[in-house]
């Protein structure tokens, strides 16, 4: 698939930011609501809103028609691509309600109500990050994607790059953060860890030139291969599905998106609370984990491979 | 109603004459225009609703070539009706027909995601999807004889590879043709349940190769003593 880079920069960047606000409403659903100063609380959540909002905006910037983007949320029933839209946009005004109950301290009031609503935030922001996965894994007609890991893959960094994020502000507000390195560290671990089980679970192709032709050919046994494509030049499903890359540089930056996006934060934060001055340490460590998922997120697009290519001269996908 | 093709990869010969026949009656039809992108220039391309591929199967010397026309199948099971978001691309209910909305389209390329035929081409000019509409402006005009309420590809089709008609009408040209012949689905794994159908090649004749024996010794230091004498 060819990786359009809006698509790249929404999911890593929404991603993050819907992790960023789940693990804020985790923490106050799990501090009771009393633990957060207020400005830790809205600085966090404004970080969270900037990073989904340009996700989302900017993946209006690969529509070839986006006059009409106002639609996407109209065939919810059955699409995921509307169903992530919609949700993300009621997700704002659910938000902005939350925000403003806690600025008017509510959890005083009604303390239960609160402590669902933090909650309800937390559900609600995985419940997006789902959608974003699932718009690519419902596919059939892409192996690739097409596999119960790619929205495990997309909550478990979104998550690791909220909570990195996160306990970032935390330190920069002189939090007691020895507590959660624990728990970000096996953040880091899980989507680590999941990541490699999807790319052990994609390694082989599942669809081949055979099944694609022969029930029409039905020459059975025969091997088929396509002698003409039939147009001299590119075409729009050329362009789209046909990109190809050499599997060294595949392999190449397979190896940077681990090492940047996973091993380098890791061990940074493990060193974290052993030196003086660490806030440049978590600050490095948000920066190559977020270069790091762009290059895992480019990978995701860039291997998978479409059906169609069996038409176009690939021996299977 | 289910109104589909028949193509018989038994008649076609490759000709290309239905992807033309397609182009030039759908670039001014309802979902038109079909834009060309450098036409003139070194690179050129563009839309198309049909485009045949050619196919080699066997081993030499029982090898076959197969031309393959590939156009929207119109499947029952249209995922890339499901998909779409806006609500641009929807099925017919009254004859199955798949078709987008142009007015509604917003250029997503998620329906070209979800289909394994490469049925949908986004024209990039005009940043709307677009497809087979199997001809729905002209088999049901009435201003046209009978006899040529067809789609194009079929009317032009200079082998009659290709047949149109109803698939729920049992005594359909299509229908008859599919019971004949086994009419095949494609890529039936992926279960879109594609309407058209493919009626496959025959086996070929299988070609006899007679093997020369090797010659005897005596033979060999015969020809060989032949050889020197003569030069």
């Amino acid at each position: 698939m060819h990786p359009a880079f809006s698509v790249i920069f929404f999911t890593v960047t929404s991603g993050a930011g819907y992790g960023l606000i789940a693990l804020l409403g985790l923490f106050q659903f799990l501090h009771f609501g009393i633990f957060l100063d207020k400005n830790t609380f809205f600085i966090s959540a404004l970080i969270a809103f900037l990073l989904f909002t340009m996700g989302l905006i900017s993946s209006t910037f690969h529509l070839a028609n986006p006059k009409n983007a106002w639609r996407a949320f109209m065939r919810f029933r059955t699409s995921w691509l509307a169903r992530e839209g919609l949700l993300a946009i009621l997700f704002y005004p659910f938000l902005f309600l939350y925000l403003y109950l806690t600025y008017i301290d509510y959890q005083i009031a009604n303390f239960i109500l609160m402590q669902t609503y933090s909650f309800a935030i937390f559900i609600f922001a995985i419940v997006i990050i789902y959608c974003t996965g699932m718009i690519y894994a419902c596919l059939k007609t892409i192996p690739q994607w097409n596999t119960l890991w790619t929205p495990v893959n997309y909550i478990s960094i979104g998550v690791f790059l909220g909570s990195l994020i996160f306990f970032f502000i935390l330190d920069f507000f002189n939090y007691e953060v020895d507590p959660y390195k624990f728990y970000l560290l096996l953040a880091i671990a899980f989507a680590f860890f999941m990541k490699l089980i999807y790319y052990f679970r994609i390694r082989e192709p599942r669809h081949n030139i055979g099944q694609a032709t022969n029930a029409a050919i039905k020459l059975k046994d025969t091997n088929v291969r396509l002698l003409d494509v039939g147009h001299t030049g590119s075409t729009f499903l050329t362009d789209e599905f046909g990109y190809k890359v050499a599997s060294r540089k595949l392999l190449k930056i397979k190896l940077f998106a681990i090492i940047s996006g996973f091993f380098i934060p890791f061990l940074l934060v493990y060193i974290h609370s052993f030196i003086y001055e660490n806030l440049i340490f978590c600050l490095t460590a948000i920066f190559l984990a977020f270069i790091g998922m762009v290059a895992e997120r480019w990978l995701f697009f860039a291997q998978a491979k479409h059906v169609v290519n069996l038409y176009h001269g690939s021996q299977n996908v | 109603m289910r109104l589909g093709l028949v193509v018989d990869l038994d008649k076609c010969v490759g000709c290309n004459a239905c992807a033309i026949a397609c182009k030039q009656w759908n670039t001014s039809g309802t979902s038109g225009s079909l834009t060309d992108y450098r036409p003139y220039g070194p690179d050129p391309s563009g839309v198309f609703f049909n485009r045949i591929r050619h196919y080699e199967t066997g081993t030499y010397p029982e090898n076959k070539t197969v031309h393959f026309p590939m156009s929207c199948m119109h499947c029952e099971e249209a995922a890339c009706v499901t998909v779409c978001p806006t609500g641009a691309s929807y099925k017919r209910e009254e004859d199955g027909i798949v078709l987008v909305d142009p007015e509604k389209c917003m250029g997503c390329n998620y329906c070209a995601w979800a289909c394994p035929y490469g049925a949908r081409e986004l024209d990039r000019e005009e940043g709307i999807m677009k497809k087979c509409t199997l001809c729905v402006d002209r088999i049901y005009d009435e201003n046209l004889p009978k006899e040529e309420r067809k789609p194009a590809c079929v009317m032009t089709c200079p082998t009659t590879a290709r047949y149109f008609g109803d698939f729920d009408d049992p005594n359909s040209e299509v229908s008859l043709a599919s019971k004949k012949r086994e009419g095949q689905e494609l890529f039936p794994e992926l279960g879109y349940k594609p309407v058209n159908q493919y009626l496959s090649p025959r086996k070929k004749v299988e070609t006899k190769q007679h093997e020369t024996k090797e010659p005897s010794l005596v033979k060999q230091v015969k020809d060989w003593v032949n050889q020197v004498v003569e030069l």
